[in-house]
């Protein structure tokens, strides 16, 4: 058995100390540099921080073990630099530069993931210990945010069903919740009005598709913390708000569970989120997307039904009204 | 104040609503724009943010020279930052029209270096349905546009000899329409953002501080005027 108390390799061995110190120290440099560089360009507006997409915040990354994987598109891929950049965190912040500024106070070891409801035994695991339970892929995905922006990213994991099947949910579970990490100290500046923590869930049929990831990491590293460190979920076929970052607990039910922004806005936030191109939101149509890829404009084009996923998940859905259920 | 003060203010004030758009193009120039993960986005809350602004700075003077009558020469900028509001609020629904809608830039350009103009126009009929779209479904569309139709009106309107021509009370009465646009701008705001994003806030408390500013003035001229009849 793979989850025993003691993980195979300790978080202390993964990031020795001194090299974690000098990561912090590089980091709070850069920071401070870029935000002395913001404040004589702009300082009224704030928008300084934004304007160095290019410069890794993070200076030094830890990489990959990954083998291949049949599960990759071919489209130009978002290069690192903006999708490190640029995604939507609200726990740091509710503009989209916001979490690769703020999000570095997150500490990610050492981290422990309840499984808890409807399972046959409640477990408490070390992240690193899931991180190594499988092999980890790389997969080359489409990711489309429900603002109408989209990127293609290579994330790094395995397959959430393979982590489902050794949790070991009870045949009366329909449901499995994701619940993010909340914590008042290292996320400062917790913007006023969510019911955090974030929530977000999967019906059970739909978290057994081999296309949700169980992701840890992205480009080949392990995932930033604004990406969602140390343990993310993917469901390429879904709106990006589907993905629940910077897990702490895998909730099984039987009910579908509450999420955030359902909470926060049902008419614009549906439980389901497919990507569905003849689904309005109600402030802009989802027809078509900008590609954030290496050109310097994103360019607009159509969107396609579950983001080109309809093959492997559509048959899901066989029967579901999904302007309904949207 | 003389002529040549109120002449180089002028410049300041000129180079001051400037500096937004000048950025802008320095970004572009040197790049860091196409760095950007997503400039259109970046742009339009740019162009969005510096219209709503400068329509409040413009709504500021008034309030601001009633502090001191020493203050009084700040009349002969607020055109000036009006139609600064009016460039900005041009600048993003441009931004709109040619970079949300996925209208295909390169093609209009090159049919124009090739001397066929009217291809600027083919361009945007391909792209016109999703914009009527959007006037008729989104109501952040329909207010922000509205706004910007105000803005036009009030532009358009601003030359003195129009302001004669008209008669001072309809243009008065006219211009009065900024405090609907400036309202307008910032449902626009509010409704465009998501439930829970405050952004908006800022804008929104120094419009009714400028609003609040106004009303207690009239306030107060009522109130001095009653007490001036009865002695």
């Amino acid at each position: 058995m793979l989850f025993r108390k003691e993980p195979d390799i300790r978080s202390s061995e993964i990031t020795p100390e001194g090299a974690f110190k000098k990561h912090s120290q590089d980091r709070r440099q850069f920071l401070a540099s870029a935000a002395a560089l913001g404040a004589g360009a702009f300082a009224a507006t704030g928008f300084a921080g934004m304007l160095n997409p290019a410069t890794k915040v993070f200076a030094d990354t830890q990489k990959l073990q990954t083998v291949s994987s049949q599960y990759n598109v071919t489209e130009t891929q978002t290069p690192e630099a903006k999708a490190t950049a640029y995604n939507n965190y609200y726990e740091f912040g509710t503009d989209k530069s916001a979490p690769a500024r703020n999000a570095h106070t997150l500490q990610t070891r050492p981290w422990t993931v309840q499984v808890d409801g409807m399972v046959a035994k409640p477990l408490t695991l070390d992240v690193d210990s899931i991180m190594k339970y499988r092999p980890l892929e790389s997969r080359v995905y489409r990711h489309r945010c429900v603002e109408a922006w989209s990127m293609v990213i290579p994330w790094d994991g395995y397959s959430l069903s393979e982590f489902i099947k050794f949790c070991n949910p009870l045949p009366s579970a329909k449901y499995v919740q994701f619940i993010t990490d909340l914590n008042k100290k290292q996320m400062p500046d917790l913007p006023f009005g969510f019911s955090f923590p974030y929530s977000e869930g999967l019906r059970l049929d739909e978290a057994m598709n081999p296309l949700a990831l169980l992701t840890f990491g992205c480009y080949g590293n392990v995932l930033p913390n604004q990406n969602g460190a140390p343990i993310r979920i993917v469901t390429p076929w879904k709106y990006g708000f589907k993905n629940g970052k910077a897990i702490v607990k895998f909730h099984f039910t039987d009910k579908q569970p509450h999420t955030l922004w359902n909470d926060m806005a049902p008419d614009e936030y549906g439980f389901y989120a497919n990507v569905n191109p003849t689904v309005d939101h109600p402030r802009w149509s989802q027809a078509h997307e900008r590609r954030i890829d290496s050109s310097p404009f994103p360019k607009t084009i159509p969107t396609l039904p579950f983001n080109g996923y309809a093959d492997q998940v559509a048959g899901i859905y066989n029967g579901m009204n999904l302007k309904k259920f949207y | 104040m003389p002529k040549r003060v109120i002449f180089l203010l002028k410049v300041v004030v000129h180079l001051a609503c400037l500096a937004p758009f000048v950025w802008l193009l320095h970004l572009y120039q040197n790049g860091s724009l196409g760095l950007l993960p997503d400039p259109v986005n970046f742009i339009t809350h740019f162009t969005g943010d510096w219209a709503l602004w400068t329509l409040l700075a413009c709504l500021a003077i008034t309030p601001v020279r009633r502090l001191h009558t020493s203050l009084g020469f700040l009349i002969r900028f607020r055109r000036m930052v009006g139609l600064y509001a009016f460039f900005y609020a041009t600048l993003h629904l441009l931004t709109y029209i040619l970079l949300f809608s996925g209208y295909d830039i390169p093609t209009a350009l090159a049919g124009v270096q090739s001397g066929h103009l009217s291809e600027v126009w083919t361009q945007f009929k391909l792209v016109w349905p999703r914009m009527w779209d959007d006037i008729q479904k989104r109501r952040f569309i329909q207010v922000g546009f509205a706004a910007w139709v105000i803005l036009l009106l009030l532009a358009a309107t601003s030359p003195s000899a129009i302001m004669r021509a008209m008669g001072g009370k309809n243009w008065q009465r006219l211009h009065w329409s900024i405090y609907l646009a400036a309202w307008l701008g910032v449902t626009h705001f509010w409704w465009m953002v998501k439930p829970g994003v405050m952004s908006p806030l800022r804008v929104t408390i120094v419009l009714d501080v400028l609003l609040l500013a106004r009303l207690s003035y009239w306030a107060m001229k009522k109130i001095r005027a009653r007490r001036n009849l009865a002695a």
